[in-house]
């Protein structure tokens, strides 16, 4: 084995790393806020919830990768877009993956929310509005803070699909930890080597997000912890 | 005269679908009275009570709380209240204690019984949980003031319930079938301390089963029967003397028990 190139690689696509948890921070989060608006939006009237229906539907049901290049090659075609304050940033590749993830995310987010927001126990609303809380200070206090703690468990999954998912970034020019490794091999033609390289480097990721779920997960839940008595 | 009559209720009428469940009951709750409604289960008494704070819109009918009757506009088939801001400060009037407690659980036992006092009424934090700590005190629940409600038992849990809602400072208690849900042996915890609220003077509400605690904790008892008021009196007629007959094969059939 190679040790001195396997070394070297590691060192390159190091480089590529923060670009990678970038690209997974902003928008795992601004898909997660999406998401949860989307999930509120949703249950206010019949016609929210077809828009909703929709968008949710389109977007889980079409590639990812189709997404980053409709949004990165596609809205350049539109003069309006071209003319709008928006260009600015939607000229850019970067921002065009962020825009991808984030509306893709939002869309798998949205129906994780969703299941967690069914599964609020109706005597706990009934308990808020009988105390006369109104419908924001309930879905503040008490609708979200339950249907979040529900949803996190298959919300971490959406996060670890979203870490992986960063990678497409690397279609549309992005360097980050992908694009490096697309290039290395380019060059040297040892695709082996460079993908375990990039390979582990998801994996220590992921393991970290994990962990930090788990975490958070516990510390949300003081009251599903056994007690020590 | 009305700022004596906590709860005032005016010919109401509620149905589900094809099935009437109040037909017109009208219910005056003065300052310090303990009313007890009893009546078979489908007789409309949870019904009855669940409309005092709206969780139930009645389609026809008066509500008011402390004098003040809440306003209802016509929307469809039905009603809805016209200001819902009146409804919420109207509802944070009263105190409700539900059959299943409906306890908060992501939070503890003091966390649920400041909520609505911080949040809803707005008072400081350190004068709510100090007001809290006593209540808990009150009904038995200090030591238990950090725990979740899922490590509670359910006399422990509906007591921290009884405790929330009396920290609403409430005009009157609303009872739904508050040891419906308990077992056998966690009934008597919280039937007294809603006996020592009665010996208190409080306003109190109480739908239950619990035909002696009734006739010894009301003041008034009320018979409830197909969505009317069947017959109405001091405990000692309506358990001991009932002068309907529905009302008498009740009573035998629930003190015979």
């Amino acid at each position: 084995m190679d040790t001195v190139f396997l070394a070297e690689t590691m060192g390159k696509l190091l480089a590529g790393l923060p670009l990678t948890i970038e690209l997974a921070i902003i928008s795992i989060s601004a898909g997660a806020v999406l998401a949860t608006i989307l999930a509120l939006f949703r249950a206010t009237s019949p016609i929210a919830e077809a828009i909703v229906r929709g968008y949710v539907f389109t977007l889980r049901g079409t590639p990812l990768l189709l997404q980053i290049f409709l949004i990165y090659y596609g809205l350049g075609q539109f003069a309006e877009v071209r003319h709008s304050i928006l260009w600015p940033f939607l000229r850019q590749p970067y921002w065009c993956a962020i825009l991808a993830l984030t509306i893709n995310t939002s869309a798998y987010g949205s129906e994780i929310i969703r299941g967690g927001l069914q599964s609020v126990p109706a005597g706990a609303i009934e308990a808020g509005r009988a105390a006369g809380m109104s419908r924001l200070l309930l879905t503040r206090r008490i609708v979200l803070p339950i249907a979040i703690r529900q949803a996190l468990p298959a919300y971490g999954n959406e996060m670890i699909a979203m870490v992986k998912a960063t990678s497409l970034a690397s279609i549309v020019t992005l360097m980050e930890v992908s694009g490096i490794a697309y290039a290395i091999i380019s060059e040297t033609y040892r695709a082996i080597e460079v993908f375990l390289c990039a390979g582990a480097i998801y994996l220590t990721l992921n393991f970290l997000l994990t962990r930090g779920l788990a975490v958070l997960e516990r510390w949300l839940n003081p009251h599903l912890v056994q007690s020590r008595t | 005269m009305s700022d004596t009559e906590a709860v005032s209720l005016t010919g109401l009428h509620k149905r589900f679908g094809a099935n009437e469940v109040l037909k017109g009951v009208s219910l005056r709750a003065h300052t310090g009275e303990v009313i007890a409604v009893i009546g078979a289960s489908g007789s409309g008494k949870s019904t009855l009570l669940r409309c005092i704070p709206l969780l139930e819109i009645p389609e026809a009918g008066e509500i008011a709380i402390g004098g003040e009757t809440i306003r209802m506009r016509a929307a469809g088939k039905g009603r809805v209240p016209a200001d819902a801001a009146q409804v919420n400060r109207l509802r944070s009037n009263l105190g409700f204690v539900f059959q299943s407690f409906n306890l908060w659980a992501h939070m503890t036992v003091l966390q649920n019984v400041i909520e609505a006092p911080v949040h809803v009424q707005g008072r400081p934090k350190a004068e709510a949980i100090a007001e809290a700590e006593a209540l808990l005190e009150k009904v038995g629940m200090a030591d238990k003031r950090d725990a979740y409600p899922a490590h509670l038992s359910g006399g422990q849990q509906q007591r921290a319930a009884i405790a929330r809602a009396l920290a609403m400072r409430p005009r009157a208690l609303l009872f739904d079938e508050p040891t419906s849900a308990l077992d056998p042996e966690l009934v008597s915890e919280v039937l007294r301390v809603i006996r020592a609220l009665a010996a208190e003077g409080r306003t109190m509400l109480i739908v239950t089963h619990e035909m002696a605690f009734a006739a010894d904790v009301a003041s008034r008892a009320i018979f409830l029967h197909d969505g009317r008021i069947e017959e109405e009196g001091p405990p000692a007629q309506v358990f001991s003397d009932p002068q309907t007959e529905r009302c008498r094969q009740f009573v035998m059939r629930h003190l015979n028990r």
